[in-house]
């Protein structure tokens, strides 16, 4: 009679193989039953339900929900960010050239052509507002595109792993601090986002009811 | 035959900051009947409202692409507007995009970022010195 197969306990997958294994030997051992031989059946199966458990919980401490409900939608709406305050900044770069191409018309001689050339410059280079928009819009939509990729490759997953979705709260609930405190890592998230931050009036009243 | 620069101009992009900057060196180059367009099917209800003597569009815009608005233009079989000179301004600098626009009835193709010396020299070549 073979030996029962011992899960691993040194963190590596398990191979398909592996479990082909295990189950072709339950089988095997189901179909030459002997009274005997039923606690080493029971054995096998529990080894084989610690494995499953195992790659339920590996499964689980990746928290793939993540990708789609949290790390792609930050990232769309960061680089949305950045299209929007580039927008605004080459605006406002644009509107004090015009005053200064304005002024520049009332003075005389070689002084408001060479302040006309410098400010169209400066207007040339603004378009690079529109090159980077164009790329980061590129990169928004392959990341849509991976999210629904994601998305579908969940569902996939969680009809054949039922409870995993339980696996990844538990894990992330183990992740937080024991005191429920707030670590380092929960305060880096800036930039903030429009919206998503309070103003520096907002900040100087907060630290005013310190005094 | 000498340019007149008092011709209005059509100039189509989905960035505003592009518009604002086409439309600042057209300024500076002396043609200040300007009027602005956000996609292609703006500007070809705007041509069909209205005499223009230069196109200048982008091509990558939603609804309809600098391309599908060039097609439309040069298809439009017995309208004035069919044969106004139209140049493309793009980010898009494939080769196939520059055939492909070229057989479509482009006039002249300028890759972004360009600056006012190569728009000047690209509406010369189309329109004529000036």
């Amino acid at each position: 009679m073979s030996e029962a197969i011992q899960p691993q306990d040194d963190g590596q997958a398990y191979e398909r193989d592996q479990v082909v294994k295990i189950i072709n030997s339950v089988i095997e051992k189901v179909e030459h039953q002997k009274g005997d031989e039923t606690t080493v059946i029971f054995d096998e199966l529990k080894n084989l339900q610690q494995i499953i458990d195992d790659a339920r919980k590996e499964l689980g401490s990746t928290r793939p929900s993540e990708i789609t409900d949290s790390h792609i939608p930050t990232a769309t709406d960061e680089l949305d960010a950045v299209v929007e305050s580039t927008a605004e900044a080459t605006g406002t770069i644009m509107d004090a050239c015009e005053v200064i191409q304005e002024k520049a018309g009332s003075i005389e001689g070689d002084a408001s052509m060479a302040i006309m050339d410098e400010t169209m410059k400066i207007f040339e280079a603004c378009s690079f507002q529109d090159i980077t928009g164009q790329r980061i819009t590129k990169v928004v939509s392959t990341l849509k595109e991976i999210e629904a990729k994601v998305d579908i490759l969940m569902k996939i997953v969680r009809s054949k792993i039922p409870g995993i979705d339980e696996e990844s709260a538990k894990e992330e609930e183990e992740g937080k601090a024991e005191d429920g405190a707030i670590t380092d890592e929960d305060l880096l998230n800036g930039p903030q986002l429009p919206g998503n931050a309070i103003s520096q009036d907002d900040i100087d009243a907060l630290l005013a009811d310190f005094d | 035959m000498a340019v007149d620069k008092n011709m209005n101009v059509l100039i189509v992009d989905d960035y505003n900051t592009m518009l604002r900057i086409v439309k600042n060196l057209l300024k500076q180059l002396g043609f200040s009947n300007v009027d602005e367009a956000m996609d292609g099917s703006q500007a070809l209800e705007m041509v069909k409202q209205k005499s223009y003597g230069l196109i200048i569009s982008d091509w990558n815009m939603e609804p309809m692409t600098g391309y599908e608005f060039l097609k439309e233009v040069r298809g439009a079989e017995g309208q004035p507007y069919q044969k106004t000179p139209f140049i493309m301004v793009t980010a898009e600098s494939k080769t196939e995009n520059v055939i492909m626009a070229k057989q479509a009835g482009v006039n002249n193709y300028i890759v972004k970022p360009f600056n006012a010396e190569t728009l000047k020299s690209k509406m010369a070549a189309v329109l004529g010195e000036f």
